[in-house]
């Protein structure tokens, strides 16, 4: 089981949270314009790296708050998403 | 606990127009077999049911005026992350980076809520009535941690919890916010009424193996 750290509980069982999928997909600015294959891909594609991946999470069984965090895909592990590490991205 | 109470009608004439209602509280069916499954001694251990403590459920910003406010006039600083301020006559329990659970003796909402919401002079955030949205279960004696250890993830160590400490968590399967109010250890636990038979169940059967004999 993993131990994720909620920025604001602190450090509780996995069992607590749900999962959000992606950090950081935008809502397009002109949905009306896009075509069904763009439309498409913002709704349902979705980055899949081995590697660091920026996680949406949701502390259900706790405080009820949602928060991002970076993710090793491989290994798990899990570090906080800080802002100016987001501005470098 | 059954509680009559009386109910007035709105327009406040006649006796004819006062009826008696029976209050109910969720595990007040189960009193006898709380008893029967206490512990005494040095491994002792006790389960009851708090019902109908005063419960208000206050969404502020946290650097805003109001909450200070609001702090003041309650005599109740505003908690850390996890904690409790105040006692269990009156206390306020934090429960999110903007929200905080005030809770009282039983009756108390409507007097609670005037000086909340007078103190909030009509700045953002609110302050809502929750008191029937969960029971209370208090769990006591020096084997409670223990009891709660069998159906929490969260370190109940003294290291990391104590009196005065709170979590939102789960027990079992059931979410439910977790306060310890005493060293002995003692524990409230506040969970929703259609969970509660659930918890209480899942703390009999914990506590079982304390049973002499
Ligand atoms: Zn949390």
């Amino acid at each position: 089981m993993l131990l994720i750290r909620c920025p604001w509980c602190g450090d509780r069982d996995e069992v607590e949270f749900r999962y959000g999928g992606q950090a950081d997909v935008d809502y397009p600015a002109d949905p009306e314009r896009l075509d069904d294959t763009a439309w498409g891909n913002y709704l349902f594609v979705r980055a899949n790296p081995l590697g660091t991946l920026t996680e949406r999470w949701v502390h259900t069984a706790g405080c009820r708050r949602w928060f991002s965090v970076v993710r090793d895909t491989a290994t798990n592990e899990m570090s906080p998403d800080i802002p100016s590490r987001r501005e470098s991205r | 606990m059954t509680v009559l109470h009386r109910v007035e009608s709105e327009s406040g004439v006649a006796d004819t127009a006062t009826v008696t209602a029976e209050r109910h509280s969720p595990l007040e069916h189960r009193v006898a077999e709380f008893e029967r499954s206490a512990v005494h001694g040095p491994r002792g251990v006790r389960l009851a049911e708090e019902p109908f403590l005063t419960q208000l459920d206050l969404r502020m910003p946290p650097s805003g005026t109001a909450l200070r406010a609001v702090s003041e006039e309650l005599g109740l600083p505003v908690p850390a992350a996890n904690r409790v301020s105040g006692d269990e006559r009156q206390g306020l329990l934090w429960l999110g980076p903007d929200e905080w659970l005030l809770v009282a003796e039983e009756g108390r909402a409507g007097e609670l809520l005037g000086v909340v919401r007078s103190a909030q002079q009509g700045e953002a955030g609110s302050a809502v009535d929750v008191s029937a949205n969960r029971t209370t279960l208090r769990l006591s004696g020096p084997m409670a941690r223990e009891v709660l250890e069998k159906v929490c993830s969260v370190d109940l160590h003294p290291r990391a919890f104590s009196t005065g400490h709170c979590a939102q968590t789960l027990l079992g399967r059931a979410v439910a916010v977790l306060w310890q109010v005493g060293r002995e250890p003692e524990y409230r636990v506040l969970v929703r009424c259609s969970f509660a038979n659930y918890l209480a169940d899942l703390l009999l059967d914990a506590m079982a193996e304390f049973l002499p004999g």
